[in-house]
């Protein structure tokens, strides 16, 4: 019962994974090493860079913080299947156009944490936004472009929607 | 860092975690937020995490009698965005959108935060503000114990080795109810520096049963009793100064003693204007 090595069944990106893992494998060790998802990144490994964050059931973690033993019957989304759902296409365009990235490595984990927020609807204040991404360090852009990018699509939504 | 090996087990009830953490140096896994952290890190190295994740016996926010319940597997979002908490535990909603960043408030749960005890962490003063109480669950049965005879010292609580912190209770607000909160933090989300919970009645122009707990200045949260007194009496000037002999903040990495001090006089002034407004 209490193991070393825990049997796993979940989705990733909508498909049905059945895997043996170890105990101590975190979430994004497990996506990047057995599954080869390695759009998330491993950052700081404690929880503070946010470079690792994935979907589990919907909402944003820190996949540096969950056991892939955690994530037996839930629904895991990497930033490979939101991208390819297309679901943050307009997201992906605006932080190119924008230049809200440069060596990429934390916009992964920016993206989805940005779409959190834009799936709420609305236009959100920039102090909003800039709440919303404080769990995720850039050391390239200095967050403005990043702002600037989540600022534009909002309105954009927004717009669309009318 | 990766973390050192160590068996795994979903707790299928609440007496279930309890037969688990009979075993040797086992430990309770809740959200996650700091454990995973701390052994990521090889802080902890325990031979079992014993996942609470799944007790339903440990979820819920029920207010009956004057008092609001908060199981302890609560997590973060849900506080935030309980109609329950807003209007009966209204410090606690303050507070919680400087609770760690969105990701964590996700996973991160009540009674984490509270069993962890971080000094600088937001809701053991709130608790203590709101002279709440704490339900843990043990081999011998169920017993509570009050905020202020919870916080022992640095990370260290009243929990036995093989206890189980299972709901929090505060008494549900009023209309008299007044509450304030500020913290100062380099960045939106992270520990705070220093930081300031407060709850106390409207008394005709002045606050009864006013608590002050500040948190970031020493080993468990801290009451500021002289500067309760004196703020109780509508002084701030008086009560800033009282700080002076109520708090004696060590030097952290975050900023030294004197800096602290002056920051607790700073957040002091904002709380004040805080609980001098009725609530919305």
């Amino acid at each position: 019962m209490s193991e070393h090595r825990c049997d796993i069944k979940l989705t990733v990106n909508g498909e049905t994974i059945s895997e043996t893992v170890e105990a101590r494998t975190t979430l994004v060790d497990f996506l990047r090493e057995a599954l080869s998802l390695t759009g998330s990144h491993v950052g700081c490994e404690h929880g503070v860079c946010g470079a690792c964050t994935v979907r589990v059931d919907g909402v944003i973690v820190r996949g540096c913080l969950m056991l892939a033993a955690q994530c037996d019957g839930a629904k895991v989304e990497t930033i490979e299947g939101v991208s390819d759902a297309g679901e943050i296409a307009d997201l992906q365009a605006a932080f190119e156009r924008r230049n809200a990235l440069q060596c990429g490595f934390c916009t992964p984990g920016m993206l989805l944490t940005a779409q959190e927020l834009l799936r709420g609807g609305g236009v959100p204040s920039r102090d909003k936004i800039r709440e919303q991404i404080s769990g995720n360090y850039c050391r390239c852009t200095g967050y403005q472009a990043i702002v600037d990018a989540i600022e534009a699509v909002a309105q954009e939504r927004a717009e669309a929607k009318r | 860092m990766k973390p050192a090996p160590f068996a795994y087990a979903k707790a299928r009830s609440l007496d279930h975690a309890i037969e688990l953490l009979g075993r040797d140096e086992a430990r309770l896994l809740a959200g996650g937020q700091s454990l995973m952290a701390t052994l990521n890190m090889r802080l902890s190295a325990p031979k079992l995490l014993i996942d609470l994740n799944g007790v339903a016996a440990l979820g819920g926010i029920a207010v009956k009698d004057g008092t609001i319940e908060i199981g302890a597997l609560t997590r973060h979002i849900e506080a935030e965005r309980s109609a329950d908490i807003a209007k009966h535990a209204p410090l606690i909603a303050l507070a919680m959108p400087h609770i760690g960043h969105p990701a964590i408030r996700n996973r991160g749960t009540l009674g984490g935060s509270l069993a962890f005890a971080d000094p600088a962490a937001e809701l053991p003063a709130c608790l203590l503000a709101l002279n709440g109480e704490l339900e843990i669950a043990g081999p011998k049965g169920k017993r509570t114990v009050k905020a202020e005879d919870f916080f022992k010292g640095l990370f260290e609580t009243a929990l036995g080795p093989q206890d189980v912190l299972t709901a929090i209770r505060v008494p549900a607000a009023t209309k008299d109810t007044r509450v304030g909160f500020a913290e100062f933090a380099r960045r939106h989300g992270d520990y705070a520096m220093v930081g300031l919970a407060a709850a106390a009645r409207a008394d005709g122009k002045g606050l009864a049963g006013l608590r002050l707990a500040y948190f970031g200045v020493g080993a468990t949260p801290v009451r500021a009793k002289k500067a309760e007194a004196a703020l109780a009496n509508g002084h701030v000037d008086d009560a800033v100064t009282a700080l002076a002999s109520d708090l004696d903040p060590s030097a952290d990495v975050q900023a030294d003693g004197a800096t602290k001090r002056h920051l607790a006089g700073v957040l002091l002034r904002r709380v004040a204007k805080q609980l001098m407004e009725p609530r919305a």
